[in-house]
């Protein structure tokens, strides 16, 4: 057992971090207000191999492995949530799915720019009856000589204004329900394809979110991902992935919201002292950074499981829960120690106190971790 | 018998330490952690529950745990201990806890807080004459910070010690202690005393107290809330007579050597936590799947499956934290880490339990059931060798001080 980084991953951590404090963070209050999805900075991430974190240099990535990835998404999250999913979602969601479930002539064409940064991905599973229970989706595959034709539409997909491949979730056959599921690599340039435009949201506001729509789209048979039926499995495999990521993005959030109120607390001067001075003030920071240490231990361990090889449900269930619940107390917390001022646009917190919220949401609510480390715990352990 | 396996070559830990986190353990250390539970299953959970109801502290038991080198596992092999490192230490402790959490209360004081500070400040004589038997489990160990009136605020014990004889070749002691862990069992004490009045936290000094000297005596046995077969009860040194060579590490160093001491046992306790925790869990696991009502398993009602998962997930966190923390012991953060470890463990241990009773209902409140006691036992872990208060403090200092 061991929690401390190699010096490479340290190395990697500070360079991250200079480009997220130098580059990222300048604007992450604009993008936030704004909705203005960041494409030069996910240009950029790309260039620095952020945007393949773990995929093999081969196919355009950086070759490092599942630990380096959480070290990214957090540094990036701690600068500004919204790269950080962007970022997130590009990896875990769209160059993981297309490594392990790919042919090679599908890592050529799709995976090596994706991994590379020069194409954005985006994940289109969600649609507006199918969240939590994704077996209930209604886009349709039809299968017609070496083409199918996708119908239907998906919503609430990250990076999806800007996106220039969606991998798409759609049935071949309602009857089956979650065994007629299949995944599609659809290039956004496809006829049939169009998106939303930005939606404003509570938090992470620049991330591209918008709906997608197929009409009568047609995808070459040899862009299925996967076999005919294997969509679910996919996309389960997928999340699990998925989870990590933002366990990792929730750290990000809660590690800047940490160290900002901790830095307030020794200015801010009440009744003649600083609020550090306070023991309430202070066991809240003990608390904080606790949650915060115990969130990135488990995203750690979920992260060496998946890299070692192993089934790594049940650890990445825990993780996200954990982690995105660490990042909602932590942030609200930290709104607190901030008084009033926490609550204006003046400083940082409000934007990690909305930021954090969705993470409680995306790729899995908190209700759909506990069934599944339930399931775990019950069943399989 | 023994079951502790020699220490990993430095050439296998270099290795190691190249692929960066890691949360394995060695084989060693699985080895280790196998043994115990086998021993613990077989030898501790045997009357388990009619010690707790009779008060009973378990003496053969600890014996055996002796002869396994389970009573001093951190103590160096050439003064008979077993010479593991920590998280071997801390996973043996879990493994216990999760059978008889007052088997390893006594097992992390013995250890912890008499032979950890006695390696670490004691002279070399004092080393030879005191450590191999508390190893070999021959007697127990014993620490005597706390008084009726210093409890967190150790800094402020009025227990005295002054020097006295003709060329000041022992120490007169005066002054009582208080919830004394294995007293009146124990053949030594790690005891802090105020030997300069006027020096305040740098006129405490720590001795290695014998359980058989002149003017030393044990109290009545408390009656607690758990941890009811382990012993504890108050001490008194009455012109107690201590070897001036029974000094650890030199006179003013008391106040430095308890807080380090407990630096260190805050992750024994951390992980006797982690052990109640996990068997909490395991508990409501067979509960759930057994007790059937409205028709199914109550392990079928999402509500229970929720809680379940949430116990799932805080003992993954607390044994994260811990498991940490016991790597990192020798780092520039190890005071904070194994704060943090001691703080979210207990807690956490205390909810799953409580969550652990609940899901049993009526049953989980008959001394029949397993939980009642855990429920019980798990309630001092916030309390002892550091409250959550002082964890909290400890942490919050070591942030402020960045």
């Amino acid at each position: 057992m061991k929690i401390e980084l190699t010096e490479e991953q340290k190395l990697l951590q500070e360079t991250v971090r200079r480009f997220a404090d130098e580059v990222v963070r300048p604007r992450a209050k604009e993008i936030d207000e704004t909705g203005e999805f960041p494409r030069s900075f996910f240009d950029q991430a790309g260039e620095l191999g952020l945007a393949g974190v773990a995929m093999p240099e081969e196919y355009g990535g950086a070759g490092m492995d599942t630990i380096s990835y959480c070290v990214v998404i957090e540094e990036i999250s701690r600068a500004c949530a919204t790269s950080g999913v962007i970022l997130s979602v590009n990896n875990s969601l769209v160059c993981d799915p297309l490594l392990k479930f790919g042919t090679e002539e599908q890592k050529q064409e799709f995976l090596t720019p994706l991994a590379a940064g020069r194409k954005l991905g985006c994940f289109a599973l969600t649609e507006p009856g199918a969240g939590s229970d994704p077996a209930g989706l209604r886009t349709t595959a039809r299968r017609d000589g070496d083409d199918y034709v996708l119908d239907g539409n998906k919503v609430f997909i990250t990076n999806g204004t800007d996106a220039d491949v969606a991998l798409v979730f759609a049935s071949v056959d309602m009857a089956l329900k979650h065994k007629g599921i299949t995944c599609f690599i659809v290039p956004a340039d496809t006829p049939g394809y169009s998106h939303g435009t930005h939606e404003f949201k509570l938090g992470v506001n620049a991330s591209g979110t918008t709906e997608l729509a197929f009409e009568n789209l047609r995808v070459p048979a040899k862009w299925r991902l996967g076999g005919e039926g294997d969509g679910f499995k996919v996309a389960m495999a997928t999340l699990d992935g998925g989870r990590i990521g933002i366990a990792a993005q929730a750290i990000g959030i809660a590690q800047a919201a940490f160290e900002e109120a901790l830095a307030y607390s020794q200015q801010r001067e009440q009744f003649n002292q600083h609020l550090s001075d306070f023991q309430a003030i202070q066991f809240y920071l003990a608390d904080m950074a606790t949650e915060l240490d115990a969130a990135r231990l488990l995203t750690w361990k979920a992260a060496w499981t998946k890299e070692n090889a192993r089934r790594y449900t049940l650890e990445a269930a825990q993780a996200k829960l954990f982690a995105s619940e660490m990042a909602q107390r932590v942030t609200n917390k930290a709104l607190q120690i901030h008084g009033g001022y926490g609550y204006t646009k003046e400083y940082n917190v409000e934007r990690y106190f909305r930021d954090a919220r969705i993470t409680e949401i995306y790729e899995g609510t908190s209700e759909i971790q506990k069934m599944v480390i339930a399931d775990w715990v019950l069943n399989k352990a | 018998m023994t079951v502790l396996a020699e220490p990993k070559s430095d050439v296998i830990a270099a290795a190691a330490a190249d692929t960066g986190v890691d949360f394995s353990l060695t084989e060693d250390q699985e080895l280790l952690r196998d043994e115990v539970r086998r021993f613990a299953e077989q030898r501790i959970r045997p009357g388990v529950a009619e010690r707790d109801r009779e008060h009973r502290f378990p003496l053969d038991v600890f014996q055996e745990m002796g002869e396994m080198g389970l009573l001093g596992m951190l103590v160096p092999e050439e003064y008979g201990g077993a010479g593991t490192d920590t998280l071997s230490y801390l996973l043996a402790i879990e493994e216990v806890a999760r059978v008889d959490p007052a088997v390893a209360v006594t097992m992390s004081v013995t250890n912890s807080v008499c032979c950890w500070p006695i390696v670490r400040f004691g002279s070399e004589a004092l080393k030879r004459k005191v450590l191999p038997a508390l190893a070999a489990g021959q007697t127990l160990g014993g620490f005597g910070l706390t008084e009726p009136g210093a409890g967190s605020d150790a800094g402020s014990l009025k227990t005295t010690a002054r020097r006295d004889g003709a060329a000041g070749d022992h120490w007169i002691l005066n002054g009582e202690k208080a919830w004394i862990t294995n007293a009146g069992f124990a053949g030594w004490y790690v005891v802090v005393a105020r030997t300069n009045p006027e020096a305040g936290k740098r006129g405490l000094s720590a001795f290695v107290v014998p359980g058989d000297a002149p003017g030393f005596s044990v109290g009545q046995p408390e009656e607690k809330l758990g941890l009811r077969s382990s012993r504890t009860a108050q001490i008194y040194f009455t012109d107690c007579r201590v070897p001036a060579e029974n000094l650890l590490g030199e006179e003013g160093q008391g106040l430095k050597i308890a807080l380090a001491t407990l630096g260190h046992s805050r992750l024994g306790i951390a992980a006797q936590s982690v052990g109640i925790h996990q068997r909490a869990l395991e508990l409501a696991v067979a509960y759930a799947k057994d007790r059937v009502q409205f028709g199914v398993p109550i392990a079928d009602h999402q509500a229970i499956q929720f809680k379940i998962a949430q116990i799932a997930t805080e003992l993954a966190a607390a044994r994260a934290l811990t498991h940490g923390a016991g790597a990192a012991e020798h780092t520039s953060q190890a005071g904070r880490l194994a704060a943090q470890a001691k703080v979210y463990a207990s807690e956490a241990a205390n909810r799953a339990c409580w969550e652990s009773l609940q899901i049993h209902g009526g049953n989980g409140f008959h001394e029949d059931y397993e939980i009642s006691r855990l429920y019980r036992d798990v309630r001092v872990t916030t309390i002892y060798e550091g409250t959550s208060e002082m964890q909290r403090l400890v942490i919050a200092r070591s942030l402020l001080a960045r």
